[in-house]
């Protein structure tokens, strides 16, 4: 039985030997080109960027590869021969695996299972070879480095784990060519460092890699060639030397992008948001946040920079009434909220962006007009005496989706059918448009492109330029570095540094580890 | 008559991330829209006729006859004379078609809240004995206000006894299904203590027999069709009729609509708006079983008049709500044809079944089945998703998709 012929001939890395060749392909669904006119060719032994937009057609794209769409016009060549695939099972035997964003995996089996499932070695023709299996898988983590325990229940690993179960299942069969569909996305920024690092063994070992992605920077760090989707359409393919986070900004959207947020100094007034010794407690009894203390003033934004699971989701639960806070203060222009409800920290003037917009922002199958209404239904001129007027909600939406440029639906289409993009523009309209006194924006570019992402961050730096306060959240650096006027750094649930608009990724990146002030002191 | 916004163009992917029940169900209207539960009516029937055909009896004459049994040939000689065999069994239709609304929307309410109400049937019953206090307790009183008097403690009852169910979720969390059942048969045992022989609503006159005092005749509901010796129809079809209409403007015209529509959907979400999903259990599990009491209340005051203990295990019309509102999708008009059907099927197939055709002992179960096979075939909604789409897809020859990109 072959285990893994990838080390009987190891390939030199990035050949100019083609393993895949896609032709013109065309692809149209009703009432969409999805695909026009595609080429692409990948290498044997190189990671290809796929990049575009959402809706640019990379998934398409990529699902007429793995044998899940036929195209309507085109051709695929593998190694230099002709396929066409009917379904993935065709496309698995050719030697093309994927790895879809949502994890096809058996929660109750272990990783070996997982990974051999379909395709399990078998004794005498009849009987499942258990140990030949755990074999095989313990190998291939070992080779790969993947830090997998094979005997693992899936349910108990990690996200960033499950992912490389994915990948080995992919390896198992062989393939010559992974797909990975924003594998990213659902990954701490550690992880994905490791992943980068298994997908470069993998390059050595000859396989070569699309890599699925809306994100500049990862492409530039793990991409050996680049080829930009717009609108259905290839724009280039490029070689990463040479590529700028500018440059593929500018063929991804067709125009030129600010990456850096153009901003006049802040001019900040009165303090509109006052917390002091706040302590909050998790679900599970945890005290998340430990005392952290923290000011922001009308008309500027303060970033809120640390690693994920730090106390930034207990804290703005608690700043927003969702969560109850155990001690200390919380001021909204003066009034105490820290006993209040959501209702009220809404009537003291308070916005939120949350962190999920999906889960917590929107209700996915209300309509636009009645997302709009979320915290307002109750009021004039939305309702009187518990009656509502739907035609006022509309009237508000239409105006809301002209205002803030929300595409892909009017007033009465469910919030659930527009793309991440616009669902948080409508999320981002809505609290702006209640004309709050503090902002709490978390996580709010998180998933989206680089259009909407430059949208979203002028149109903070406009409402911080109207007077408002605004305190930012994010576990993106690059996001808190670029936006922020002063910067906290949250760590265990403490703000161990502040520091102004101006300061090196560097210092604060030890901060966030807990490497700051607490130890010098 | 419910949300336009039902639009096709949601990819169910992004419908199920939320993982409600409402949302999931929500989820299989769009996906198949009127298709579904006509697709599941005609095969529960068709499974119907297989059993029939399985006795030994032509399944097509059977539901010929169980179609003349609930009148509903009246339409094709329709006459408001009574005498008229046709007529009285449409009558009777709906008397049972008054009642399966009202336990209808005691089901569909709590599920627009995210809750599946199985308390109908206790429901109904505490309403049942209340009216029957009210109504005979209070004689002599102006026969309006004695009607009303007792409706409204009875719907007051209802909506308490499912109360409790929504308090104990709202507090403690304990499921509504498993507290509603355990709130069924504490109705129902209630109802057996009442009039046993010395229980408060026992009929003193008629010592040891276990029936309750009759309503008083001012607290009688007036029957508008046919004589009330006879079972007429009563105007309680009228005030279902206008519960239906109601139901409709609370959850679409209301804000307390708005807010159980919100939790229903997501109460994480609701949450954030600033809405109060535990009060919001509450009030909507209760204003589920005011709809229940008023059910009782209907039948009690409009023509059962006195109960007796053998009459509470028969009872089964709150069950039967169940069925009506997952055939009609927790919708207004969805509940009032479900409610017909089965009101239909349930005198259809006993008292006015006057066929040699199949035996009366089968064609009342024949009820029972199809309610049996309705109720899972909509709670199997996965599997007729799959083969609504799986149906869709042959006739398109492609996948329903460029929303797979729009969802990334």
């Amino acid at each position: 039985m072959p285990v893994l012929r990838r080390f009987r001939s190891s390939i030199a890395a990035v050949s100019d030997d083609l393993v895949l060749e896609m032709r013109g392909i065309r692809k149209e669904f009703p009432g969409v080109v999805a695909n026009e006119d595609v080429s692409l060719d990948v290498r044997r032994g190189e990671v290809h960027a796929l990049l575009g937009e959402n809706g640019a057609g990379k998934s398409t794209l990529m699902n007429i590869l793995y044998g899940l769409y036929r195209p309507d016009a085109g051709e695929i060549r593998l190694n230099g021969k002709p396929v066409t695939f009917s379904s993935a099972r065709d496309a698995m035997r050719a030697g093309i695996g994927m790895v879809h964003q949502h994890f096809m995996l058996i929660p109750v089996m272990t990783v070996a299972e997982n990974v051999v499932l379909g395709s399990e070695p078998v004794r005498n023709g009849v009987f499942l070879d258990q140990r030949a299996a755990m074999r095989r898988v313990a190998d291939m983590a070992r080779t790969f480095r993947f830090a997998v325990d094979p005997d693992a229940r899936v349910e108990s690993i990690s996200v960033g784990q499950q992912q490389r179960v994915e990948i080995m299942k992919a390896l198992y069969r062989n393939v010559d060519v992974l797909i990975l569909d924003e594998p990213t996305a659902v990954l701490t920024p550690q992880e994905a460092s490791d992943l980068f690092e298994i997908l470069g063994t993998l390059r050595r070992e000859g396989i070569s890699i699309i890599f699925i992605s809306h994100k500049l920077k990862e492409v530039l760090e793990i991409a050996d060639r680049i080829t930009v989707l717009r609108r259905g359409k290839k724009i280039e393919t490029v070689p990463r030397q040479g590529a700028t986070e500018a440059s593929l900004a500018r063929a991804m959207v067709g125009r030129e992008v600010l990456l850096r947020v153009e901003k006049p100094p802040a001019e900040p007034g009165e303090v509109l948001l006052s917390v002091e010794g706040l302590h909050v407690r998790d679900d599970r009894g945890l005290e998340k946040v430990r005392g952290a203390s923290l000011e922001v003033r009308a008309g500027e934004i303060v970033g809120i920079a640390g690693v994920d699971g730090n106390g930034q989701t207990e804290l703005i639960e608690a700043l927003t009434g969702l969560r109850k806070a155990e001690g200390g203060r919380i001021e909204v222009g003066g009034r105490e909220l820290r006993h209040a409800s959501v209702r009220h920290t809404l009537d003291a003037g308070l916005g939120h962006i949350p962190e999920d917009r999906q889960r917590r922002g929107l209700v996915l199958e209300f309509s636009i007009a009645e997302n709009v209404a979320l915290h307002d239904y109750r009021e004039a001129p939305d309702s009187r005496w518990g009656w509502l007027f739907p035609s006022r909600l509309i009237e508000r939406a239409r105006r809301l989706i002209e205002e803030f440029d929300v595409r892909g639906g009017g007033p009465l289409t469910p919030a659930g059918a527009l793309s991440g993009g616009n669902q948080q523009k409508l999320v981002a309209a809505r609290e702006i448009s209640r004309d709050p006194k503090v902002l709490i924006a978390a996580q709010p570019t998180r998933g989206l492109d680089v259009g909407a992402i430059e949208y979203l961050h002028r149109r903070l730096v406009t409402e911080r330029d109207e007077g408002r306060a605004i305190l930012l959240v994010s576990l993106e650096l690059d996001e808190i570095l670029s936006l922020s006027d002063r910067i906290l750094v949250i760590y265990e649930g403490e703000i161990v540094g502040e520091h102004g608009g101006e300061v090196s990724e560097e210092a604060i990146g030890l901060e966030m580890l807990g490497g700051g002030q607490r130890q010098v002191a | 008559m419910t949300e336009p916004r039902h639009d096709a163009n949601v990819s169910p992917e992004q419908a199920a991330q939320t993982g409600t029940l409402a949302a999931r169900i929500s989820l299989t209207h769009r996906a198949g829209g009127v298709a579904v539960p006509v697709v599941t009516v005609l095969v529960a029937f068709l499974m119907g006729g297989v059993v029939v055909l399985a006795t030994g009896h032509n399944p097509l004459l059977a539901y010929r006859d169980v179609f003349n049994g609930a009148g509903l040939n009246w339409i094709f000689h329709p006459t408001t004379n009574i005498a008229d065999t046709a007529a009285y069994h449409l009558s009777q239709t709906l008397l049972a078609t008054t009642t399966l609304i009202l336990t209808g929307l005691a089901v569909a309410f709590a599920f627009r809240c995210g809750m599946f109400n199985i308390g109908g049937q206790g429901q109904y019953f505490v309403g049942f004995y209340v009216a029957n206090w009210v109504g005979f307790a209070l004689e002599g009183m102006t026969p309006v206000l004695h009607i009303l008097l007792a409706i409204g403690a009875a719907v007051l009852a209802g909506a308490i006894w499912a109360g409790i169910a929504g308090v104990l979720k709202a507090t403690v969390g304990a499921h509504e299904v498993i507290s509603t059942i355990m709130l069924n048969w504490i109705a129902i045992w209630i109802g057996e203590w009442l009039v046993a022989d010395g229980g408060p609503l026992q009929d003193p006159s008629q010592p040891f027999n276990p029936t309750s005092k009759a309503v008083s005749p001012g607290a009688q509901l007036p029957v508008f069709w046919g004589s009330q010796s006879l079972q007429g129809l009563h105007i309680g079809i009228f005030i279902a009729l206008a519960a239906l209409v109601a139901f409709w403007a609370i959850l679409n015209r209301t804000t307390l609509g708005y807010e159980v529509r919100a939790v229903g959907f997501n109460p994480d979400a609701a949450a954030y708006g600033g809405i109060d999903v535990r009060k919001n259990i509450i009030r909507a599990m209760a204003i589920s079983g005011a709809f229940a009491g008023l059910a009782g209340a209907l039948d009690m005051l409009g023509y059962i008049y006195q109960f007796s203990q053998n009459d509470i295990p028969v009872s089964a019309v709150g069950f039967l709500g169940i069925a009506v509102a997952l055939l009609g999708r927790n919708t207004a008009i969805g509940t009032l044809l479900g409610a017909l059907l089965f009101g239909g099927l349930l005198f259809g197939t006993t008292h006015g079944l006057t066929s040699n055709v199949i035996s009366p002992e089968l064609a009342g179960n024949l009820t029972y089945i199809i309610q049996g096979l309705v109720v899972l075939f909509i709670g199997a909604d996965v599997l007729i998703l799959y083969l609504w789409n799986s149906r869709r897809r042959g006739r398109r020859r492609r996948p329903p998709a460029p929303s797979a990109e729009a969802a990334a």
